[in-house]
């Protein structure tokens, strides 16, 4: 009886306790199992046959895509249009940034045109952050160079809460290119703020050289690391973002480092594969684990547009 | 109903006693249930329409009666023009409402916003033939809109600082209704 009351109560009155979302390090525990309670919702509602609500009828948002995306950009797209939110998609490709506009200039122009919320991807890491500084907007950060990835985080985290209720004491292993990976910090911050425990795997070269302090372990064994985890995280090398020659060779990478199905057979317990996408097929997961259902990976993508309309949702209820 | 001074208009007795009106009232309307659906308007309509359903199982022997529940927080038209934020309760109706005849049940009546609101989010499960509204409590003189109910437990006729609580048993510890001031004060 205590529980069913207290529910009631939550449901009056609880706010995000930020008006942007720069990134997972700026959330308290609340905010993200609030963002988790509303994507229930949400996603109830995009698995009804008609799967739009008039919630954001009012709220216009600009789409700002500084760099490439498929699945970010589409889950933005559907999650607004499921919103009822009028939308204006921008990419830098043939803008005035070309002709030399600074990004400010750029955005406090779309803004003057009475746009309500800005959703960006940029290539330069704490673009957001910039921005969030510089013009009076709600930002939400879809992705800032090789910083952090908030929405690829929630999906993630709300994908796993979804497959066993509650982090507390479950063993995550991310793998790959976690230096360069702006999934692997928003990962590791939203993994850690729930109560999971977290190694990250990979070549050293592509481990960053202060991740003990962000509380985390490195794992050098792939397979020693499988063995111990309940969720492997495979992420993508970021070959746009290498300046370097970073390991041999993608063969040797994929030897060591990639997850196939006779590396999964070798550990007797099932464990749930998560990927942000895009893959690249048979370099950090092989065909025959992508093609075998035995990961998430479509669940995650789903995931994205109710999370996304949980956080726009939340954030436009504070304009 | 005057209810001015009151702190208690309603207790467990007269309550029950309503409810028994109401359910019998749904029966004379809908004999069977074969056409007619029950759909409580979360949070509060859950309650009161789990126990309507009881009721007409109770008295009248039919046991197959639909219930659904729906929540109608991202249908609702004061989506960022109040400081706080409603968060959302569970929508569950795992069935088709097209061509029936749905009965809307909520505990109080009192803008007619949440219910225009539940129309609209009724639409996304189908055309129901005929909706109908069914309230425990009607607080007359008071709504924004050209909605009535239907089915009405008891009509109170209330100020706007006041603020009237169905409580139930399985939450609040007893069956009652309230009038307060928007304070929270009993009056």
């Amino acid at each position: 009886m205590e529980r069913m009351r207290s529910i009631y109560i939550r449901k009056m009155g609880k706010k995000l306790s930020v008006s942007n979302l720069l990134g997972i390090k700026y959330l308290s525990e609340e905010d993200l199992n609030l963002i988790f309670e509303t994507a229930d919702n949400f996603k109830e509602v995009i698995n009804r046959k008609i799967k739009k609500v008039p919630s954001l009828r009012d709220i216009t948002i600009a789409n700002l895509f500084f760099e490439n995306s498929t699945r970010t950009k589409i889950s933005f797209e559907l999650a607004q249009k499921r919103l009822s939110a009028d939308i204006i998609n921008f990419s830098s490709s043939g803008s005035s940034i070309t002709k030399g506009e600074t990004l400010t200039d750029t955005v406090n122009n779309i803004l003057s045109m009475k746009v309500d919320m800005v959703v960006m991807r940029h290539p330069s890491p704490g673009a957001s952050i910039f921005l969030s500084k510089n013009v009076k907007s709600c930002i939400i950060n879809a992705g800032d160079g090789c910083h952090e990835h908030p929405t690829q985080a929630l999906l993630d985290a709300f994908t796993l809460r979804e497959k066993f209720g509650s982090f507390s004491g479950k063993k995550i292993l991310i793998t790959g290119d976690i230096m360069h990976s702006r999934v692997a910090l928003s990962n590791i911050f939203i993994y850690k703020k729930l109560g999971a425990l977290v190694k990250v795997c990979g070549p050293k070269s592509l481990i960053p050289k202060y991740i003990n302090d962000l509380g985390i372990q490195y794992e050098s064994s792939f397979e020693k690391g499988l063995k111990w985890c309940d969720v492997a995280s495979m992420l993508r090398i970021q070959n746009e973002r290498m300046i370097d020659s970073y390991f041999p060779s993608t063969r040797e990478y994929a030897l060591q480092y990639g997850l196939d199905l006779k590396r999964l057979n070798l550990i007797d317990k099932e464990i749930i594969i998560t990927h942000p996408g895009p893959i690249n097929r048979g370099v950090e997961l092989n065909s025959d684990i992508i093609d075998s259902g035995k990961t998430v990976i479509l669940d995650q993508v789903e995931n994205g547009v109710a999370v996304r309309m949980a956080v726009m949702y939340l954030l436009a209820a504070k304009l | 109903m005057s209810v001015l001074n009151n702190k208690k208009i309603l207790d467990a007795s007269k309550l029950s006693l309503i409810l028994n009106r109401l359910a019998s009232q749904l029966f004379e309307n809908h004999n069977d249930f074969s056409e007619a659906v029950l759909i409580g308007i979360q949070p509060r309509g859950k309650i009161l329409s789990k126990k309507i359903k009881e009721l007409i199982i109770k008295n009248y022997g039919i046991d197959d009666i639909k219930l659904g529940f729906l929540d109608v927080t991202f249908f609702r038209d004061d989506f960022g023009r109040k400081n706080k934020i409603l968060s959302a309760n569970k929508t569950s109706i795992d069935f088709i409402v097209e061509n029936k005849t749905v009965i809307l049940i909520d505990d109080v009546l009192y803008t007619g916003r949440s219910i225009r609101a539940a129309l609209t989010a009724l639409q996304s499960f189908g055309r129901p033939n005929k909706v109908e509204l069914l309230s425990l409590i009607d607080r007359r003189f008071s709504r924004h809109l050209p909605i009535q109910p239907d089915y009405c437990g008891i009509q109170v006729d209330s100020i706007n600082n006041q603020r009237l609580t169905v409580k139930w048993n399985e939450i609040d510890g007893e069956d009652a209704v309230y009038i307060y001031k928007k304070n929270g004060k009993k009056t």
